[in-house]
C-alpha cells in the first residue's frame, strides 16, 4: 500500500471513522447502530491504519495493546450486570439515570456500559488479529 | 439460634479459608513465628466449640443456617450434635498443635506460609465436613478436602513420588466425591430434602435402597482407604510428615468413617451394610495389621496402622450396636491422639536424627527424652494398656461382641487378630528407636524444638487425663455421640474398676500377650511377609497405574484420530456436518417426501412466474450473481476474495431493502473486514496466488458447498411455510420502550433482553481474538532465520 494519496488520506479517514464509530455505538439503544457495529468500523479504522502507516505506527497510536481493550471490555460489560445486584435485583437488571444537564436530560444506563462493553471487546479483538496480520513481528 | 450462632458456625468452617489465604504474608511478616501467630484461628475454633459442649451434652443439638442459594432451596446449614462436635472438636485440637509442630518442622522451607495457607483450608474443608448438615454443602467440603489434601501431599511437588502419590489420591478420592453427590442426589429425589437430619427410615424402605447403599459406601471407602481402594494412603506418605500427622489420624481418612457413622440413623441397620462393613472392615484391619509389619520405614508403619485402624472404625460402625459405636467413637478420639502423637514423634526423629528406618535407629531415649515421654504415651495408647483411652476402646469393642455366637466369635477373632498387630506395632515403634544400644544416627540426634514437643507431650497427657476422668468422658463424649449415631439414648459405664471375673480382662491380656509375640518375632514375620508381596506379582497400585497410563495412551489416540492437522478436512467435517445438521432433521420430521413439491400444487412448473421487481432490485440480484459467478470461475484467490465480498455486499443490500438495516449494517462491515483479513492471512501464509485444486477436490468441495445451500434453502422454506409463533416478537414491540427504554428493538435485545447470551458471545470473541494470536505468534517462529541456533541462544532473542 504505497499510494501517496491512500498514505495521505488515511489518517483522516480513520479519524472520521473513529467517531463515527462511537457515535454508532452510543445511538444503537434507539437508532440503527450498537456496539457491535461500532467496534466493527473501529477496527476496520484500524486496518486501514495499519495498511497506510504500517501495523507498528497503528499500535502505537492505540498506546494501548488491543487485546488488553478486548478483556477491558468483557469485564465492563459483566460489571455493568453486577451493578444491578446491589439494588437488590437479578443480575443484569437495567438501571436508568437520568443527568439534567441545563434543557436536556441525558439518559444514561448500564445496558450502554454494556454496549460500550461489546465495543470494546469487538474493537479490541479484530483489531488486535488485524494488526498481527498486518504486521509481521509483535511488540511485547 | 439467633444471627449471631448462625454466623460463629459458619465461621468455623470459613475462618480457615480466610486465614488460609493470609498465611503466606504472615509467614512473612513474623517468619520465624508464623506457626505460633496462625495456630491462634484452630486454637480459637477449639475454644469456641468447647463452649457448645454444654449445650449438647444436655441433649440439644445446635443448628445453624445461612442462605447459599435461597432461589433453588439451598443453604449452607450446619449441625452440631455429639458426633460432629467429637469430630470438630478433634480436628480442631489437633489442627492446632499440628499448625505449631508445622512451623518448627518446616522452619527454613521457603514456602512454609503457603504450606500452612494449605494446611488450614484443609482444616476448614474438614471442619465443614463433619458440621455440614446440607447435603451438598457435605459434598462441596467433601471435594474441597481432596483439593487441599492433593495440594498437602505434592506440596514437595519436585519429587516425582509426591506427584505421583498426590494424584492418586485426588483420583480415588474424587471417584467416592462423585458417588457422593450422586448418592445425595438420590437420596433428594426419594425424600425432597437437602438436610441430614430430615432424613428418616424413608430411604431404607424404597426400592432404590441399594444403589444409594452402593454410592454412599464407595464415597466413605474411597476416603477412608478400604481395602481394595485403600492403595493411595500409603503413597499419600510422600507429604511433609505434620501433613500425614494430621490427615492420616484425626482428619482426611475419617472422613469416610464420619460418613457412615452419620448416615447410620438413616442407611444403616440392615443386613447388607452389615455385612458389607464387617467384611471390608475386617479385611483392612488384617491387610493393614499385616502391611505395618513388612515395613521398616517408621513412616510406611504408621500408614499401615492407620489402614487398620480405618478398618476397625467401618467395622465396629457395621456392627452398630450400643457398645460398638461406643467403642467407635472412643477409637476414634484414641487413636487420633495417638496417631498424630507418634506421627509427629516420628517426623522429629526424622528431623533430628535424620533417618526414620527402624533397623538403624536405637537408644535415642538419652537423646531425645521428652519425644520419648511423648512417644510412650502415645504407644501405650496404642498397645492399649489402662490409664490410656486406648484401654476403653478396646475393652468396648469386646464387650459389643460377648454373645456367644460363631458371627461374633469370628468378628471377635478378627478384632484379636488386629489389635495384636497393632499392639506389636506399637511395642516396634517404641522400643526400637529409643531404647537398646545407641546406634550412629546420619545426623547426631538431639531433643527437638518446643513446638514440634508439644503435639506428642499434650495428646499423650490428655490421653490419660481423659481416661482417668471415667464419668466425664463417657458422659460428654460417649453418650451425646452415640446418640447421635444411633438415635436413642444411650448410657455410658465406663469404669477403671478391673474385674479379674469378667472375660473382658482376659481377651485384654490376649491382646498384649499376642502383640508381645509380634513383636517378638517382627523380623520373621518381616521376611516371611515380604516373601509373599514378591510372590504376589501386582498389587492394586500397579493396577492403577496401568489404568492410568491406559487412560493417557487412550486420550492420545483419540486426540490423534481427531486432531490431525489437515486444516482442508478439518473444514471438510464442519461443512459435512452442517450438511447433515440441515437435511437430517427436515427429512426425519416432516418426511423426506415433503421436500418435493407438494401433490396438491398439481402442476406446478405453470403456476411459476417472473418476479415483479424494481430495476434496483434486479440490479442487486444481478450484483449477487456476478459476485457468485466470478467467485466460482476465478482462479486467483484473491480475485476470488473480492467476489465473495461482492457478493455479500449484495446480500447487505438485500436486508437493507426488507427492513433490517442493523443487519445489513453489520454485514457491510463484515464484509469489508473478512475481505481484508482473509487477503492479510493469504499473505500471511504466504500461500500461491493461483487456485490449483486437483479436479476431484473442486469435486468434493463444490458437492459440499451445493449440499449445505440446499439444505439453508429448504430450512428457509420450511419456516416460511409455517406460522411464525410472534409471541416474542410481539412482547418485544410492546415492551422495549415502556421497559427498556429504546427504540431500536435489535439493540434493545442484544444488550437488555438478552444481554447474558451477548455477554457470553463476547466473552467467545475474546477467547477466539486470544486463540487467533496464539497461533500467529506459534506461525511467526519459522518466520526467524531458520539457521540451527542452539537452544540457549533462540530463547534469549527477543
Amino acid at each position: 500500500m504505497n499510494s501517496l494519496i491512500f498514505r495521505t488520506i488515511a489518517p483522516l479517514i480513520v479519524a472520521v471513522m473513529l467517531v463515527f464509530s462511537v457515535y454508532v455505538c452510543l445511538r444503537g439503544h434507539n437508532e440503527p447502530g450498537g456496539g457491535f457495529i461500532g467496534g466493527l468500523i473501529a477496527a476496520s479504522a484500524m486496518a486501514i491504519l495499519g495498511m497506510s502507516s504500517g501495523a507498528a505506527e497503528a499500535r502505537r497510536a492505540l498506546r494501548i495493546d488491543p487485546l488488553a481493550i478486548a478483556g477491558f471490555g468483557v469485564f465492563i460489560a459483566g460489571f455493568s450486570g453486577l451493578l444491578s445486584l446491589f439494588t437488590g435485583s437479578p443480575f443484569m437488571t437495567s438501571i436508568w439515570l437520568y443527568l439534567e444537564l441545563g434543557q436536556t436530560s441525558v439518559p444514561l444506563s448500564t445496558p450502554m456500559v454494556f454496549d460500550i462493553g461489546v465495543y470494546c471487546v469487538v474493537f479490541g479483538t479484530i483489531s488486535a488479529v488485524a494488526l498481527a496480520l498486518e504486521g509481521g513481528e509483535e511488540e511485547p | 439460634m439467633g444471627f449471631g450462632m448462625d454466623a460463629s458456625i459458619a465461621l468455623v468452617a470459613i475462618a480457615p479459608f480466610v486465614a488460609a489465604l493470609l498465611a503466606p504474608f504472615i509467614h512473612r511478616l513474623a517468619r520465624p513465628y508464623a506457626g505460633w501467630v496462625l495456630a491462634l484461628v484452630p486454637g480459637g475454633i477449639f475454644l469456641f466449640l468447647l463452649t457448645l459442649i454444654e449445650p449438647v451434652v444436655a441433649g440439644g443439638t445446635v443448628s445453624a443456617s445461612i442462605g447459599w442459594v435461597p432461589a433453588y432451596g439451598l443453604e449452607l446449614s450446619f449441625l452440631v450434635d455429639g458426633l460432629s462436635l467429637t469430630f470438630a472438636l478433634t480436628i480442631s485440637g489437633i489442627g492446632t498443635l499440628i499448625v505449631l509442630y508445622s512451623g518448627a518442622y518446616l522452619k527454613t522451607h521457603p514456602h512454609l506460609g503457603r504450606f500452612l495457607g494449605f494446611l488450614l483450608a484443609f482444616m476448614g474443608a474438614m471442619l465443614g465436613l463433619v458440621l455440614a448438615d446440607n447435603m451438598l454443602a457435605l459434598f462441596m467440603f467433601w471435594e474441597l478436602t481432596s483439593v487441599t489434601s492433593f495440594l498437602l501431599i505434592g506440596f514437595d511437588h519436585t519429587r516425582q513420588a509426591a506427584r505421583r502419590g498426590a494424584i492418586q489420591a485426588l483420583v480415588i478420592t474424587n471417584i467416592g466425591g462423585m458417588a457422593l453427590l450422586v448418592g445425595a442426589i438420590v437420596v433428594h429425589h426419594l425424600t425432597g430434602s437437602w438436610e441430614l437430619s430430615a432424613l428418616g427410615g424413608e430411604v431404607r424402605g424404597s426400592g432404590l435402597y441399594g444403589l444409594v447403599l452402593g454410592l454412599f459406601l464407595v464415597a466413605a471407602f474411597t476416603k477412608s482407604a478400604q481395602v481394595p481402594l485403600h492403595f493411595w494412603l500409603p503413597n499419600a506418605m510422600e507429604a511433609p510428615t505434620p501433613v500425614s500427622a494430621f490427615l492420616h489420624s484425626a482428619t482426611m481418612v475419617q472422613g469416610g468413617v464420619y460418613l457412615l457413622a452419620r448416615t447410620t440413623p438413616w442407611l444403616g441397620g440392615t443386613e447388607a451394610w452389615t455385612w458389607i462393613l464387617v467384611c471390608f472392615g475386617g479385611a483392612t484391619l488384617l491387610w493393614g495389621g499385616l502391611g505395618a509389619l513388612r515395613q521398616n520405614d517408621l513412616k510406611q508403619m504408621l500408614a499401615q496402622t492407620t489402614l487398620a485402624s480405618l478398618g476397625l472404625s467401618v467395622l465396629l460402625i457395621g456392627l452398630g450396636t450400643e457398645a460398638a459405636i461406643a467403642a467407635m467413637l472412643l477409637y476414634f478420639v484414641a487413636h487420633a491422639f495417638y496417631k498424630a502423637g507418634l506421627f509427629m514423634v516420628v517426623g522429629a526423629i526424622d528431623h533430628e536424627a535424620g533417618t526414620r528406618d527402624i533397623t538403624i535407629l536405637g537408644g535415642l531415649a538419652d537423646r531425645m527424652p521428652v519425644t520419648f515421654i511423648g512417644a510412650a504415651m502415645a504407644s501405650l495408647a496404642m498397645i492399649g494398656l489402662p490409664l490410656t483411652l486406648g484401654y476403653f476402646a478396646k475393652e468396648e469393642m469386646y464387650l459389643g461382641l460377648m454373645h456367644w455366637q460363631w458371627s461374633d466369635m469370628a468378628v471377635l477373632l478378627v478384632l484379636l487378630a488386629g489389635n495384636a498387630m497393632l499392639a506389636g506395632v506399637a511395642m516396634l515403634v517404641l522400643v526400637r528407636p529409643f531404647l537398646g544400644p545407641v546406634l550412629p544416627t546420619p545426623k547426631l540426634a538431639h531433643e527437638a524444638p518446643i513446638a514440634m514437643l508439644a503435639g506428642p507431650v499434650v495428646l499423650g497427657a490428655a490421653s490419660i487425663v481423659a481416661s482417668v476422668m471415667t464419668d466425664w468422658l463417657g458422659h460428654t463424649l460417649v453418650e451425646p455421640g452415640a446418640a447421635a449415631i444411633l438415635g436413642e439414648a444411650v448410657s455410658s459405664h465406663l469404669t477403671l474398676a478391673i474385674n479379674p471375673a469378667s472375660p473382658l480382662l482376659w481377651l485384654s491380656i490376649a491382646t498384649w500377650a499376642l502383640g508381645y509375640l509380634v513383636y517378638r518375632q517382627a523380623a520373621a514375620m518381616r521376611t516371611l511377609l515380604r516373601r509373599f508381596g514378591a510372590g504376589l506379582g501386582w498389587t492394586a497400585d500397579t493396577v492403577f497405574d496401568a489404568v492410568m497410563f491406559g487412560l493417557i495412551r487412550f486420550s492420545g489416540a483419540v486426540t490423534r484420530l481427531l486432531h490431525h492437522g489437515r486444516l482442508e478436512i478439518y473444514l471438510a467435517t464442519v461443512f459435512v456436518g452442517l450438511a447433515l445438521a440441515l437435511i437430517v432433521p427436515l427429512g426425519v420430521f416432516n418426511g423426506y417426501g415433503a421436500l418435493l413439491p407438494n401433490a396438491d400444487l398439481g402442476n406446478w412448473s405453470a403456476k411459476l412466474s417472473w418476479p415483479q421487481l424494481q430495476p434496483y432490485e434486479w440490479g442487486v440480484i444481478a450484483l449477487a450473481l456476478i459476485g457468485l459467478g466470478a467467485v466460482l470461475l476465478a482462479t486467483n484467490r484473491l480475485v476470488a476474495i473480492l467476489a465473495l465480498g461482492i457478493q455479500g455486499t449484495a446480500v447487505a443490500l438485500i436486508f437493507l431493502m426488507f427492513g433490517a438495516p442493523d443487519l445489513a449494517f453489520t454485514q457491510f462491515m463484515v464484509e469489508v473486514l473478512s475481505v481484508v483479513i482473509l487477503a492479510l492471512v493469504m499473505t500471511r501464509l504466504r500461500l500461491d496466488e493461483l487456485d490449483q485444486r486437483p479436479l476431484e477436490d473442486l469435486a468434493r468441495d463444490g458437492t459440499l458447498a451445493l449440499v449445505c445451500g440446499v439444505g439453508v434453502s429448504l430450512l428457509l422454506m420450511v419456516v416460511l411455510s409455517g406460522t411464525l409463533d410472534t409471541r416474542l416478537s410481539d412482547l418485544f414491540t410492546a415492551t422495549s420502550v415502556p421497559i427498556a427504554h429504546g427504540h431500536n428493538i435489535v439493540n434493545v435485545i442484544l444488550v437488555d433482553y438478552r444481554g447474558f447470551d451477548t455477554l457470553g458471545e463476547i466473552s467467545v470473541v475474546m477467547a477466539a481474538g486470544i486463540a487467533i494470536m496464539a497461533l500467529l505468534r506459534r506461525r511467526a517462529k519459522p518466520a526467524v532465520p531458520a539457521a540451527p541456533a542452539p537452544r540457549r541462544r533462540r530463547k534469549a532473542a527477543p
